[in-house]
């Protein structure tokens, strides 16, 4: 029994190999050729460009952050060779392709606004005192293109114009703040910003505070619940393995 | 492999067996099979959970748990040499005097930057500093939600008792009354921030049910739960110039032979170190999910490797619960770019089953996760009934769509967007086809052992977040990893600001710990060239490093 449960974990490890300690060489089937900062390197085919970029030997500082989509740290501008189109990634979230030339951009100098979020209201003039140059905006489109979330940039920056906040915070509500969009931008807009400072004032503003958790709070200070717990606290496990097993399961 | 035919992201084969699913659904569609007894819940833990499984783990020589059982990748970290050698490191005149220090920019560090900041300590007199970006964490990889006993007919004693069944009993329970009764605390908190939680029509919580819950608690921001939470935060962190350092991760704590009085910071792009000083010090450094233990691929941010809990160790902070991991059920499996990123809890919360290669449901979707994740790992390696992907990796199907044929048409789209993205970019649509998983590395359970108030048995040192312990025993269960940070950062800091207000003065600065912590490690026998903390995870080809010369 020892054994097999051993051989359980080794089979394991052995079929997660290529994602954790790499991949042997022996074992690759197709390479494909990618350039980074103008560099050719020949690596696997398959990978994403952060794993493909590892295989070629980069070590990540910059340029890598959750591996998993929602962070903006890997930003990436490419060309495909044979195109002259630039285009955007994120390299943890799109198989490197051959002929790739890939540039990384892990910074974006955007311009932020300090405020008092208890000082404002959810309106156009809140908006415009605090980034007036969101009327600068050319409607060029260039915005949503660059965004690898596919969110509609331009689209929620005109909401924003007509002071529409509900809807730019719907929007914009994917945004992982890579900041594709003012690297791109041809009006030097900080639009992922502007949908930061919206989204706060539809949470703050447009969405109030349920009762039914404004209740609760109400009872967890008047001690409520408070001696309930306590004896929890020190009751032994059987009798806690009791209420537990006893619990009925709410059905949605 | 150049063969295989690709249709809608998956190979042939695969596609065949898809159709098996599909097949099954209608007959699914208000089928769940049965929560398990106690009894078949411990019946399937020590046949197939990767911490029953023999091997993989051993003692801890040295040092306030010395005895324990910790994974033996986190072992090799605390039998390792400090980076710098406290016999010949000058420590020069601090360039940071601060009150506070708080060591990791996630959500318990940046909420204990804020609470500390609204309980008196003043933005200047406060440092945060990062190893990566300010928000470079697990916590901006939550997706599921945060849980908050807020309902008519829920209750922080019945989320008291959901938490620690799931953590079998052996959380600490003062933290954990601590955890449930700020939580409703802390919804208000982040609504008042402008968090957007996602609401019913009338104004209320939606609220989903979650693996090892009793009640409908799990509040959600899309399928953006962390990230939509720790913007915010951020955002509010900035508009009060609060100062922060990125790409400066602290290396070493500093101590006057007992307390810890400030850190070595290391600036990762140019080596050079920078002395802090401060009063307090809250570490909030998160987990360990890129030590791949036992060789699974994790869920976790490429900074999550376990410098916190060396750090405190080395100062002889006590840990607990070192001896359990949490692999969360549902990773991806497939494709192979994404292989080990996590699919939220909430999927299964919303209807999604997992299935069989012959397409049965063959689990309860909702044990607590180390239940549902070895029953994952017996489907596949003791009965057979895996699906092979092509690279050879078994899993086990997750039927998305039948979340829309529950829910109605298009609730996926709008409640995974997150997840619904991934996929389709690579060619897979989650709204028809169902998903290959399996269980990946996700938590570190334990942690170092707290007080309610973030305090530990060091003096000067606070711990809230992931790197901390207790609070899920030995397994936490959804909803409670953003809670816990949320919880214990504020309680950290309001603890660190109450014990400001006593005008504490600065302490010596000295390396007089690392010079004990050697000599533990000597008189434990241990010989080794190993280095903590490790910083980050190196996946460069292996073919590379074979060829590299060092030369600077």
């Amino acid at each position: 029994m020892a054994d097999e449960k051993k051989n359980i974990m080794d089979e394991i490890a052995e079929a997660n190999k290529s994602v954790v300690t790499g991949i042997d060489e022996k074992d690759i089937l197709h390479w494909i050729h990618i350039s980074i900062l103008g560099k050719k390197y020949r690596v696997p085919a398959g990978l994403t460009i952060m794993q493909a970029m590892e295989f070629a030997g980069y070590r990540f500082i910059r340029s890598c952050g959750c591996r998993a989509g929602f962070c903006g740290a890997c930003t990436t501008v490419y060309r495909i060779e044979g195109d002259y189109r630039l285009k955007t990634a994120l390299a943890c979230q799109t198989r490197a392709e051959d002929g790739m030339y890939l540039v990384q951009i892990p910074f974006t100098p955007a311009q932020r606004a300090n405020y008092d979020i208890e000082q404002l209201s959810p309106s156009i003039e809140s908006l415009l005192r605090i980034y007036p140059e969101i009327l600068k905006c050319l409607g060029c489109n260039t915005c949503t293109k660059a965004c690898p979330q596919e969110i509609d940039v331009m689209e929620y920056i005109a909401c924003g114009k007509r002071g529409d906040i509900e809807k730019m915070a719907e929007i914009s509500f994917d945004c992982i703040q890579c900041g594709l969009c003012a690297i791109r931008c041809p009006a030097e807009l900080a639009q992922y910003n502007y949908a930061q400072f919206a989204r706060r004032l539809h949470g703050k503003y447009q969405l109030s505070i349920p009762e039914h958790l404004q209740k609760r709070i109400e009872e967890i200070r008047q001690g409520k619940f408070e001696s309930e717990l306590k004896r929890l606290m020190s009751a032994p496990v059987e009798e806690l393995r009791k209420i537990y097993t006893s619990r009925v399961i709410e059905k949605e | 492999m150049a063969e295989l035919k690709f249709i809608g992201g998956y190979p042939e084969y695969m596609r065949q067996l898809i159709e098996v699913v599909n097949k099954t659904r209608p007959q699914r569609k208000d089928y769940t099979p049965k929560p398990m007894s106690m009894e078949e819940r411990e019946e399937v833990l020590k046949l197939c959970h990767p911490d029953f499984a023999p091997g993989g783990k051993r003692q801890i020589m040295f040092g306030p748990n010395a005895g324990d059982l910790a994974p033996n990748e986190v072992v090799d970290l605390l039998e390792a040499h400090p980076l710098i050698n406290p016999d010949e490191f000058v420590i020069t005149a601090p360039d940071f005097s601060v009150d506070l220090l708080i060591i990791g920019g996630g959500l318990a560090g940046t909420a204990a930057a804020l609470l500390a900041n609204d309980n008196g300590v003043k933005a200047e007199d406060i440092l945060l500093v990062n190893k990566l970006r300010h928000g470079d964490s697990n916590s901006m990889m939550a997706e599921g939600g945060t849980q908050a006993a807020d309902r008519e007919n829920d209750s922080p004693v019945i989320h008291y008792i959901d938490t620690i069944g799931g953590g079998h009993f052996a959380n600490k329970p003062e933290v954990v009354e601590a955890l449930v009764n700020d939580a409703p605390f802390v919804m208000e908190w982040l609504c008042k921030l402008g968090v957007i939680f996602d609401r019913n029509p009338d104004g209320s919580f939606v609220e989903k049910a979650f693996g090892g819950g009793s009640r409908l608690r799990m509040h959600a921001c899309r399928d953006y739960t962390g990230l939509e939470e720790l913007r915010v935060l951020r955002d509010e962190f900035r508009c009060r110039n609060i100062p922060c350092l990125e790409f400066y991760p602290a290396i070493e704590f500093l101590t006057d032979g007992n307390r810890v009085t400030g850190a070595i910071l290391y600036n990762l792009e140019t080596g050079e170190y920078k002395i802090v000083q401060a009063k307090a010090v809250i570490l909030a450094t998160g987990g360990f999910g890129r030590l791949h233990i036992r060789g699974f691929p994790t869920t976790n941010h490429y900074g999550a490797t376990a410098d916190g809990i060396v750090l405190a160790y080395r100062v002889g902070a006590k840990l607990r619960d070192t001896d359990t991991v949490q692999y969360h059920p549902t990773g991806a499996a497939y494709p192979q770019q994404i292989i080990g990123l996590l699919l939220t809890e909430k999927l299964r919360g919303m209807g999604a089953q997992p299935l069989n290669i012959d397409g049965e449901a063959f689990v309860y979707p909702l044990e607590p996760r180390d239940v549902e994740a070895a029953s994952f790992i017996r489907e596949c390696y003791v009965r057979e009934k895996g699906i092979v992907t092509p690279t050879g990796m078994r899993g086990v199907w997750l039927d998305i769509p039948l979340i829309d044929v529950r829910n109605g048409p298009g609730t996926i789209e709008k409640s995974f967007p997150g997840m619904f993205r991934m996929f389709k970019r690579f060619d897979i649509d989650i709204r028809k086809d169902p998903v290959l998983v399996f269980p990946t590395l996700h938590y570190q359970n334990g942690g170092v052992e707290t007080d309610p108030w973030g305090r530990t048995n060091v003096e000067g040192l606070w711990v809230a977040g992931e790197v901390s312990g207790g609070v899920h025993g030995k397994n936490r269960l959804m909803g409670n990893s953003t809670l816990d940070c949320l919880v214990f950062g504020r309680r950290a800091g309001i603890s660190t600001a109450q014990y400001l207000k006593t005008n504490p003065s600065f302490g010596k600065l000295t390396l007089e710990h690392l010079k004990k912590y050697k000599k533990m490690m000597e008189e434990a026998g241990i010989k080794t060239k190993r280095k903590a903390p490790i910083l980050f995870p190196d996946y460069r080809g292996k073919a590379v490093l074979a060829r590299k010369i060092d030369i600077f």
